[in-house]
């Protein structure tokens, strides 16, 4: 058996918690990418540039100001407290909220580019065969759009769970609640069981080129099809 | 129903231009919207189908209000009973052609339908492309195919929006009968942006000639053809259009003879059928007066007519001279020169001599 149950147990969480991201993320990126793609307000490029900012930051610094704000004295941390809720850091639900922020561009930028592409002309169409604006997103810009949300659900995926620094930041190193794979093969190296870092570290290794090649198979094929 | 059913008014103020208009549409039948580019044409589309908000608009079809600033009402573009055919082929990438018709038809309130589909995908002739993916038809079948999808949801209204635009001019050729077609036998109204003096001279009931956002001529084609107060109209193609009847063949000579209100015509025989009803294009360029009967010549085509007035044509050299032939009207373009040598004054009887007459159906 190449991994241990330490090793069987940071990779269920990785995998959950890449999951979860995956899930809300796309549920919220999708109003605010569409908004971004249509708005000509002039609060769009503050706020684009806002949701770009954890693809440039080093995750120490995303994790720094979370731990502070989730914190005891942080705002959302008083606010946490007062409904009954504890303190965020160190928890599963502290990981989750830290990795929808640090994934964050990696799911608004494919859908926001998805609905920038289909343009404002199939909704004009849609809206004079009758089909209500909601009718009109549900039915003609979601499938549209569905290769954006292929790619923004893998690379939010993949993204997830990639994270090393925003984890170690808010999450520090809990077995079961917040040791995922790439804390634990931090802590093989540490103790130097440099075998079990290697078969995490290969998984790791493998598990991104099969996500990145099915990636691209799936952008060739795609563009293929387009006449 | 009388024509006050169909009432589109309307102003739309842009930083660098002003629209309005006041149209009537017939009951049934395609009023053409003409015009430049920047003219307004689409924009008037696009306010009726309320797309865009124009303000001080009344926008009334077949007697049922669909947006009347005054009172505040605006349907928005779901609520209005309308089809519209955009420039460009629109049909959905995700469907093949039968999801397309499908789409409108099937949020289209129940009720007796006034076209059946089945009648729709006859009339435009794409029965055997149902099953087809969109991105396997040519530039001409997508067009009936946006056609029909609009026809299906049983519009009280049909805007089309320069539909023959992207096309070559072979497709061009495919679909203008389909549109023919249309024009026979729907009875609803047809509001049809185009620039194109053909589509003009070959689908138009009504003519409606926009320039920089404000109607400069509006009225039946053959009426609005034969002003020559505005100069609109169409330009180098300015010239008149005659509704007549096919009358003769002349099988040795491979001619046939055309009568209409003013007199008859010859023109090449394109194997119809006597009796037809037909549409003759007659441009102004190909039609020289004489005062005296022309003996001699080569053109077959002689006409005695009255001059009913002169106007200056784009060039200070040229003028545009309206004659009565009958009841209809014929444009002649001459220069300035002949008009002072021969005399020309309005109630004056002169000889047109017709060099070239067009079948544009």
């Amino acid at each position: 058996m190449p991994f241990s149950p330490d090793d069987l147990s940071a990779i269920w969480l990785t995998l959950k918690l890449a999951t979860l991201t995956t899930a809300l993320l796309l549920v919220l990126a999708t109003p605010l990418a569409w908004w971004l793609a249509r708005t000509t307000s002039r609060w769009r490029a503050p706020l684009g540039a806002v949701v770009t900012l954890p693809l440039v930051l080093p995750p120490t610094v995303l994790g720094f100001y979370l731990l502070v704000t989730l914190g005891p004295h942080g705002w959302i941390g008083q606010l946490t407290q007062f409904l009954g809720l504890g303190t965020l850091p160190f928890t599963f639900g502290g990981l989750l909220l830290a990795s929808l922020i640090y994934s964050l561009p990696f799911a608004v930028q494919p859908l926001q580019n998805a609905f920038e592409a289909i343009g404002p002309r199939p909704l004009e169409v849609a809206a004079t065969l009758r089909a209500t604006p909601l009718d009109a997103f549900f039915t003609v810009v979601l499938p549209l759009s569905r290769r954006g949300f292929v790619t923004a659900g893998i690379l939010t995926f993949a993204h997830t769970v990639g994270e090393f620094g925003v984890v170690l930041m808010i999450g520090g190193n809990i077995p079961d609640k917040t040791r995922v794979v790439s804390t634990q093969i931090y802590g093989h190296v540490e103790a130097l069981a440099y075998t079990q870092a290697h078969w995490l570290a290969g998984s790791m290794v493998l598990f991104s080129f099969v996500v990145l090649l099915g990636l691209s198979l799936l952008n060739r094929r795609h563009t293929r099809v387009m006449p | 129903m009388n024509p006050a059913d169909n009432r589109i008014r309307l102003s739309l103020t842009r930083p660098d231009f002003q629209l309005d208009v006041d149209l009537a549409l017939p009951a049934h039948g395609i009023t053409v919207l003409y015009g430049a580019s920047g003219s307004g044409k689409t924009s008037v589309l696009r306010c009726v189908a309320g797309l865009e908000r124009a303000h001080n608009a009344l926008v009334r079809i077949d007697g049922v209000v669909w947006q009347d600033d005054a009172s505040g009402i605006f349907l928005p573009p779901w609520q209005r009973p309308l089809g519209y055919v955009f420039q460009e082929a629109s049909l959905f990438e995700h469907l093949d052609v039968r999801g397309n018709l499908a789409y409108g038809q099937k949020r289209t309130a129940s009720g007796a339908p006034a076209i059946a589909l089945d009648a729709v995908i006859d009339l435009l002739g794409i029965g055997h492309l149902m099953q087809r993916r969109v991105q396997q038809l040519s530039g001409g079948e997508r067009q009936r195919v946006a056609i029909a999808r609009a026809l299906a949801t049983q519009p009280r209204l049909l805007l089309l929006d320069e539909p023959l635009a992207a096309l070559d001019q072979a497709r061009r050729q495919d679909i203008l009968p389909w549109l023919e077609r249309l024009r026979d036998e729907l009875k609803i109204p047809m509001l049809y942006v185009t620039h194109a003096a053909d589509e003009v001279a070959r689908l138009a009931d009504s003519l409606v000639a926009l320039d920089q956002g404000r109607i400069q001529a509006a009225g039946p084609t053959a009426d609005v053809l034969a002003r020559i107060d505005t100069p609109v109209v169409l330009g180098d193609d300015a010239g008149a259009l005659l509704h007549g009847t096919v009358a003769e063949r002349d099988a040795r000579w491979h001619l046939a003879r055309v009568d209409f209100g003013g007199g008859s015509l010859w023109l090449r025989d394109s194997g119809l059928a006597v009796g037809q009803r037909v549409r003759l294009r007659v441009l102004a360029r190909d039609v020289s007066l004489a005062t005296e009967v022309p003996h001699h010549t080569s053109i077959q085509n002689l006409l005695l007519a009255t001059v009913d007035s002169i106007a200056t044509d784009a060039h200070p050299s040229q003028a545009l001279v309206r004659v009565a032939c009958g009841g209809a009207m014929l444009l002649s373009r001459i220069t300035a020169r002949a008009v002072s040598t021969l005399g020309l004054v309005p109630g004056r009887a002169v000889w047109a001599q017709v060099k070239s007459v067009a079948l544009v159906e």
